[in-house]
Order: C-alpha cells, then structure tokens, then sequence
C-alpha cells in the first residue's frame, strides 16, 4: 500500500513537471503514439527513436515558426484499445499540435475516429492494405499498388513465374492485400489450381507443414513463388524451416511485404540469400540523402550497426512535409496545414522527390530487393518513376469507383465517381 | 545439399591448389576483359557476360563460378583486379582468384563486392553442374547429375552419354541413366521406346520424373504413351501419399517434443506444488536469453555453445526460480488466485526487465551447423536435423526428470511433500526447503526448454507467452501431478494439431485443439491421467 502510494505520488510530481515545463516555454508539441511494449515494441520502438532524432535536428535548425519543438512519448503498449485512449490523452490533456504514430492497421482503426472526432492529425508511416482516407491522417508508408502489385509484377515477368501461393498472418492487412492480389492475379488469367492462400496465426512458430506444403505445391513444374505478408515475428521461424527443409531462393522465391533491414537484424540471413522483399527504400540504396540520415541516425542511437528501414523513410519524410506545410500555413492549425500539405515535395532518401497527393497518400518509387548475407537489400528491380499512391484499390468491386480527394473542390475520402456521391467520410 | 557444398568447396580447394601449382592460367584476352566489365556491377549485363565467357572458357572458369555464386567474388576499386574474400572463422583470407595467392588484405573501402541475383545464381549452379561431370569424386558426379536433371538440353544429353560410356561409379551410373531415360521418355522418336522409358521410371520418386510424367499425360502425346504415364503416375503418387503420412507424422512429434519441453518444467511447478506460476513463459524466456549471452561470449566456438548453455540456462532459471519461491510464492501458499496474480506480475516485470537490458528487439541466435539443414531419406521424405534433435532432447530430458523424481532420495522429498504436506513435515522433511528446491528444478528445466527453442523461434521479450498458455494446456489435459500424462499429451496434441492443420489451416486447427480440450475437461476434470488413491486429495 506504501508503495503504491508512494508510485502514484512520484507518477503526479513527474506529470506535473511535465506540463510546467510545457507551459513555461512556449513550444510546438509533437504526439509520439509508438508501443514501447508489448509485442509491437521490437518494430515501433524504432520508429520512436526516429521521430525523436527528428525532432532533435529540427530543434538544431531553430525549431519551426520561431518556436522549438517538444515530444511528448506515450506508450499504447501494443494494446489497440489503448491506442484509442492514448490518442484521446495527447489530443486533450497535451494538446499535441501533430501525432506520428501507429503501427498495424488494427491500431490505426482504433486511433480514427478519435482523431476524427477531436480533428487530430496524424502520420501513419507504414505500408497498409489501402481503403481508407481520412481528413485527419496522411498515409506516408505504400498502399497495395505502390507494393503487391509491383511485386507480383516483377514476380510474372522477370521470374515467369505460374503458381502462386498467398501466405499472411490472419489479420486485416493480408487478408485485404490478399483479395486484391486474388482479383489481380485472376484478372492476368492465373486460375484458382495454381493460387494457394494460407493464414497463420501471429506469432506462429511451427512452419513445418506449411512449408511442407508450399514444397508440394511447388514441385510440380511450374514456376511458383511465395507471396508473404507473414507480420513481425513470425518471419523468422518461415525463413529458418524454409532453409532447414532446403526451399532456396532459386526454386520457390519468397517476396516479402514486411521484412525489412530491421527484421533480418534479428537472424542469420546465410539461408535466406536470393529472397526478396518489395519497398519504397532500402537501407542500401546510394543516394547523397541517405547517406546523411544513416550517419545521424547512428550517431542519434550510438550505435554503428543499427540500421535503417522503410518506415524510419516514411516517418522522415512525413515529418519533413510536415514541418514545410506548417511554414507555408504559419500555423499548426489543423485545417490550415491539412490544406497546406497537399502538393507538398520533398526529396525522399532514394535520390527522388516525394509528393503528396490529394488523397492524403504519398508518390513513392517501389523498389524490389534481393536478401544479401550481411542482412542488407541489394536492389534488383525498381519502377522508372514515382509511383502514386492508389487509396481505393482498382480491383475491387466495391472500391474502384471510389477516389479520395481532399482539394478545395471535393473533400471527401471515399466519392464515387460513378454516383456521384461522397459516401461517407469527410 | 550440405554435402554437396562441403564436397564443392573441398573440389574447389584441390583445384585451385592444382592450378596454383602450374603458376596462373591462361586466360584469352577477351575474356580478361569481359572479366574487367564484371565490375560494372550491373546486373542485366552480368548475365550476358558471363554467358560469353563460359561459350569460350572451360574448367578454369570454375573457381570464377564458385566464388561468385558463394557471393565471395570483390574486387580492387582501384584496378578492377577480381580477388575472393573467404570469410572463416571469423577471420577473412584475401585471395587473388585463379592462382589462389593469398594476398595481403585491402582496405575495407578500397573493395566492393560482386553482386548477383537470383537469375545469375540458378545459370552458375547449371554452369558449376555442367562442368562438374567429369569431376574426380564419384559423389560430385552424382550430385551435378541430378542438378542437370531439371534442365535436360541436347547438348547437355549428349555430354552424358559421353561420359556415361566410360562412368564406372554405379550409383553415378543410374543417375545418369535416369537423366538418359527421362530424356528418352520426352523426345523418344517411336512411342514404344517412350513406353519402354515411362516403365523404366516406375516408381522413381524425383521430382522431375514427376514432372516429366505429368507433362506427358496429355491429349498430345501418343494414346499408349499418355497410359502408360498415367500409370506409373499413380505408383508415383500412391508412395508420395505414403511418405506424405509420414511426414505429418513426424511434424506431429516435433511439435509434441516441443510442447513437452514447455510444459515439462510446469508439470513440476504447477502440476506437483499446485503453484500456478504465470511466469513459467519468462523461465523458458530467460533459458534462451542465456543461449545468447553464452554465444556472445565465445563468438568462435558456436558449435560447443549449446552444450555450455544448457547447464548455464538451468542453473541461471533454476536460481531465479528460486528466488522468486523465496521472495514471493512461499507467502502465499494456498492461496491460488493470489499466486496467479502475482506470478503474472513478476512475468510482466521479468519481460520488461530483458527489454531494458537486451532491447525490445529479437536477439541473433545462431544454429549451430550440424543442427541446420535435413537428413535426406529420399526426395520426398527428408527430416530436418533440428527438430530431429529437439524431438530427442525431449525425450532426454524427459527420462532424466522421471529419473530424479522416481529414483532420488529428492525425488522422494518432493512427492512426499506433494503428497501430503503435514505428514513430511511430520516425518522430518524439511518443507520449506524441498519447495524452493522443487520450484528450483522446474524453473531451471524451464530454462533448458528455452535453450531448444531458441533453435527454432524467436528470442525476444515475448517468447515466454508464446508458450505459457499450451503448457497449461498440455498439463491439464494430461493430468495435473502427472509427468507421463505430459507426455503422452504433449505428442497427442501435437499430433492432432499437425493432422488437422492441412485441412483446417493453422487458425482453426488451433481452436478446434482448444474446444476439444474444453470439452474433454467438462467430462473429466482430472486429465488423462488422474491422480488415483490418497494422493489426489
């Protein structure tokens, strides 16, 4: 009893100090919605440090309209309907003027109408299943066409490959990348003989059957190639079986939606080499950007062999946009630096320009990585231009009529142009 | 396919000693410079290039092949000179390619290394093969036979009716008559000899006479031909359905050797002390934590790490095992929903505790190589080393546990205590002590289960709740109290799960298991194996 109370008496001071600070000087607050705990921790504890190091320079530079920037971390603890309280915590009580968080499309589902409610904005920095667009969150990781549909591209007319199999852990973002991929591939005249969709729980762990099963189904003298938007941590138990039962790159490639550098940091790549993954960055891609965010992010975490990912790219350049669109508006202001945001350029770390589009999403180049042995990516396909991002997938039936467009004209998040109508979000 | 490259490298190493001995080969000067332009580093051309080097080259190109397809080839930025890096033991060796004189090392930034991809790999594997047929080890025959059996070309075929001629090797011999036969089935110029073929393939179990046989039975070919396919298809598949069974029988063992090493530790701390010890998963967790450190500290000695480990980890989950019976569990004896919740908040503090000390990331454990890799029975049935030697450590583990309880004067503290509590006492064993021992023993058992599944999953702050819930599972549905219901639970489960899990897909075999054992406890309460007599009270 002493000790709770002695917890909860040191929890208040430490709150307190908190907000007399905040008070005392006067500083743009920045929202960081990234689990410290709990399962999602081992990727978005990452993604944390980024924004922090962001910030950090930003402050080094002068902070933004005269005033320097503050961070306000909270930890959702990888638990979605905290996700939701968290959002409510910073947008009343801390009054954040932006939140960059959020990973999984789980969390960000619960954060919506939160955000949507308090009129909030958020960055949302990873790679999602699309159908979706809101006032309040601008989507800077890949929508489907900026990643599946490249992959199984590449897959069709560099590998020749026939059979496919759709592996995914059974939540909403495989499931939903699934069916668009099912409509895609159906569409290019594959049949349902040489597709093969499996869902494993997260977290799983033992792959022998499956990838027993993926051998079969692979053995039977047609090209095929594994599809796998498997999350987090259960790539690596896939990959070890996949060594251990002898499925190399060369027979059955595996591309990958959610393996990244970050991932393979993790294990011994030896028996991965030659598989690959489809994203907008790679930690090895030489450009005079990304040369300078990888030195200051090792000198942010002290430490020479951490690495960097796609996400931290999506965070960087959202962040960038971000703190341009609040110069241009001289405001944070929601309204005024959604407005602002729209059209806004910045160079990305690949040597291009990003730009976000009138839907909230970002135009990003996709890139096709194979696994080397140090862990890193070395890129063997990449689109010739930026690729725009597509909030409404174009094979679906419900959603192909649908665009989002936040310009003057429409505002609306999901407006059918074949009705006319806007259906919904605004 | 480890053999094979071990057998590989050490060829290679007889032959670049070979060619270092008769000073450099030579080389025309159009493939020097065709060479030069590997170091463009661009992958479209690589291919091209490295097709017009090998229509003018021969062997010497092997080690060129080799070192590339080991993604072992860099060269000097200053004068594109090709050299290979081979990385062993830690240290690098500099090399120049073809003659193999060690060189002296480079600056790291002075060197780039050659990339290849997936393309050029599968075209050096057929380049390696092709030129590996006339290799002296009989077993290097063998394999780039069966390599070449994918890709079967004319001139491929001629070459090994060559070779096959003078080939003296028998099992050389039938490789190379199968490559012959399969070749025969598909271009055979009369239907008879491509019947005659299709018989000789009878019950072959290679993929690719699979897929020869497939690609045969079609309206296409001959009537008697797309028969006689057909047939020995169907012994083909009959065998593969066999081995099929097989293989989900062994999957099912594995995954029952691993719930038994979860729930082994459990079934002491729970099923003999009735502690209901949420933080078991962080015990396991701890166990494989060490396997890290252990590897951390002897970066060199990976193969003897788990044999250090092993003991590290029981002793290191043991104490803290024992730490946790002294500080916290003891003062709340019989007082289950108590200890429930406590234990959840000491597993909760343990996790919390490694991801500050470790980071919340996945740590690197490394297998060690005889752990990796497959134990070849034929082409359709092969197990893989590492749940092989799980599968036997469980058992190992098992048996030496029985051992303890059954046959040590501890042994008989513990169940005495279990027993009856007040009556050991009574008769002078002291309690207090044999508790904390007993929670010691389950918890460093735990610890040792954490150092095997580090072999197989991911070592991070939640391994342990990856485990907590199908260790319950496992000792409840054998019998609380009850090691050889453990056992036999464990490998049911694990067996019903792998049967289910094809049709089922692995979601729903995992709540079928899960309604199954609900049920099963609805109608008895006690397990598989109740406790009988006074014990049970």
């Amino acid at each position: 009893m002493k000790i709770k109370h002695l917890i909860s008496t040191l929890a208040l001071s430490v709150s307190c100090a908190i907000s007399v600070g905040a008070i005392a000087a006067d500083t743009i607050k920045v929202g960081v919605l990234h689990s410290l705990s709990g399962t999602m921790a081992i990727s978005e504890t990452t993604l944390k440090d980024t924004v922090l190091m962001l910030i950090e320079e930003q402050n080094k530079k002068g902070g933004l309209l005269g005033k320097q920037l503050e961070a306000v971390v909270v930890d959702p603890a990888s638990n979605w309907p905290l996700f939701a309280e968290k959002t409510r915590e910073l947008l009343t009580q801390e009054k954040v003027d932006v939140i960059f968080g959020s990973w999984t499309s789980v969390s960000r589902k619960s954060v919506l109408p939160v955000i949507e409610e308090l009129n909030g904005l958020m960055f949302y920095p990873v790679q999602y299943e699309g159908e979706e667009s809101s006032k309040n969150i601008f989507y800077t990781g890949a929508a489907p066409n900026q990643q599946a549909i490249p992959a199984v591209d590449y897959l069709m007319n560099d590998l020749d490959v026939k059979r496919w199999v759709l592996a995914g852990t059974d939540y909403v973002y495989p499931r939903t990348t699934n069916k668009i991929l099912l409509a895609y591939l159906k569409s290019k005249g594959v049949s349902d003989a040489d597709i093969m969709i499996n869902y494993t729980p997260f977290g799983h762990s033992d792959w022998q059957s499956i990838v027993s099963e993926i051998k079969k189904f692979g053995g039977e003298g047609k090209k095929t190639a594994v599809v796998s938007t498997i999350n987090g941590d259960a790539n690596v138990p896939f990959y070890k079986e996949l060594g251990n039962q002898g499925v190399s790159a060369e027979d059955i490639p595996v591309i990958a939606f959610s393996v990244g550098e970050e991932e393979l940091s993790g294990i011994d790549t030896t028996p991965l080499v030659g598989h690959l993954a489809a994203w907008n960055y790679f930690q090895s891609v030489e450009s005079n950007e990304n040369e300078a965010f990888i030195a200051t992010w090792k000198a942010f975490i002290g430490d020479d062999k951490r690495v960097t990912n796609d996400p931290m790219e999506a965070t960087y350049i959202g962040f960038n946009m971000w703190a341009q669109a609040v110069t241009k508006a001289n405001t944070t202001d929601v309204d005024a630096v959604e407005q602002a945001m729209l059209g806004q350029t910045t160079p990305n770390l690949t040597g291009g320009i990003a730009k976000m589009n009138n839907n909230h999403h970002l135009s990003k180049p996709v890139l096709i990585g194979e696994i080397q042995d140090d862990g890193q990516f070395e890129v063997v396909w990449s689109t010739d231009s930026v690729v725009a991002g597509d909030a409404w997938s174009d094979f679906l039936p419900g959603s192909k009529d649908l665009i989002a467009d936040w310009s003057s004209k429409t505002k609306c998040g999901n407006y059918n142009t074949v009705t006319k109508v806007c259906s919904g979000q605004k | 396919m480890k053999h094979f490259f071990i057998i590989c490298s050490v060829l290679l190493a007889l032959f670049s000693s070979q060619l270092s001995a008769q000073q450099s080969p030579v080389i025309a000067t159009q493939t020097q410079a065709q060479l030069q332009q590997l170091t463009n580093n661009k992958l479209r051309q690589s291919l091209v290039l490295l097709q017009s080097i090998a229509s003018r080259e021969g062997v010497n190109m092997l080690p060129l092949y080799q070192s590339l397809l080991d993604g072992q080839l860099y060269f000097i930025k200053s004068d594109t000179k090709l050299i290979k890096v081979v990385k062993e033991a830690g240290k690098k060796h500099y090399s120049e390619l073809f003659t193999d004189r060690e060189i002296t090392a480079p600056a790291k930034k002075a060197i780039k290394k050659i990339r290849v991809n997936n393309k050029i790999r599968i075209y050096l594997r057929k380049q390696i093969a092709n030129l590996k047929l006339t290799a002296n080890n009989p077993q290097v025959r063998q394999d780039a036979v069966q390599s070449l059996l994918r890709d079967l070309t004319p001139t491929t075929i001629a070459n090994i009716a060559q070779l096959r001629l003078n080939e003296k090797n028998i099992e050389v011999q039938q490789m190379m008559d199968l490559a012959l036969t399969l070749d025969s089935a598909i271009h055979g110029k009369l239907a008879v000899t491509q019947v005659s073929a299709i018989a000789q393939l009878q019950g072959n179990l290679e993929p690719q006479v699979r897929n020869t046989l497939n690609a045969l039975n079609t309206e296409q070919s001959h009537p008697s031909v797309q028969k006689a396919a057909q047939q020995a298809l169907l012994s083909i598949e009959q065998s593969i359905q066999f081995y099929g069974y097989l293989d989900q029988l062994f999957f099912g063992l594995s995954l029952g050797s691993v719930l038994l090493l979860a729930a082994i530790g459990l079934a002491i701390t729970f099923g003999m002390m009735g502690v209901i010890n949420m933080a078991h998963g962080e015990m396991i967790m701890i166990g494989a934590y060490t396997t890290y450190v252990v590897q951390l500290l002897m970066p060199n000695l990976i193969e003897y790490s788990l044999w250090v480990a092993i003991p590290l980890a029981f002793v290191v989950s043991g104490s803290i095992g024992i730490l946790i019976e002294r500080c916290v569990i003891r003062f709340l004896h019989g007082r289950p929903l108590e200890t429930l919740l406590a234990t959840f908040g000491i597993s909760l503090i343990l996790q919390q505790l490694v991801r500050s000390i470790f980071s919340p990331l996945n740590r690197q454990v490394a297998s060690p190589e005889w752990m990796s890799g497959s134990w070849e029975i034929n082409p359709v049935f092969s197990l893989t080393l590492n749940r092989l030697y799980i599968l036997a450590f469980a058992l190992l583990v098992f048996l030496a546990l029985l051992f303890i309880l059954k046959k040590t004067s501890l042994g008989l503290y513990v169940r005495a205590v279990s027993q009856n509590r007040a009556m050991a006492k009574a008769m002078g064993i002291r309690t207090a002590r044999v508790d904390a021992i007993t929670f010691g023993l389950g918890s460093g058992i735990a610890g040792i289960a954490g150092v095997a599944l580090s072999q197989l999953t991911n070592v991070g702050p939640n391994l342990g709740q990856a485990y907590i819930i199908d260790s319950f599972m496992v000792v409840v549905f054998g019998g609380v109290g009850n090691l050889l219901g453990t056992l036999v639970a464990a490998f049911s489960l694990g067996i019903a799960n792998k049967i289910l899990e094809p049709t089922t897909g692995a979601v729903l075999a995992s709540i079928i298991i899960l309604v199954f054992i609900i049920l099963f406890i609805q109608k008895r309460p006690k397990g598989l194996f109740p406790q009988k007599g006074r014990a049970a009270e």
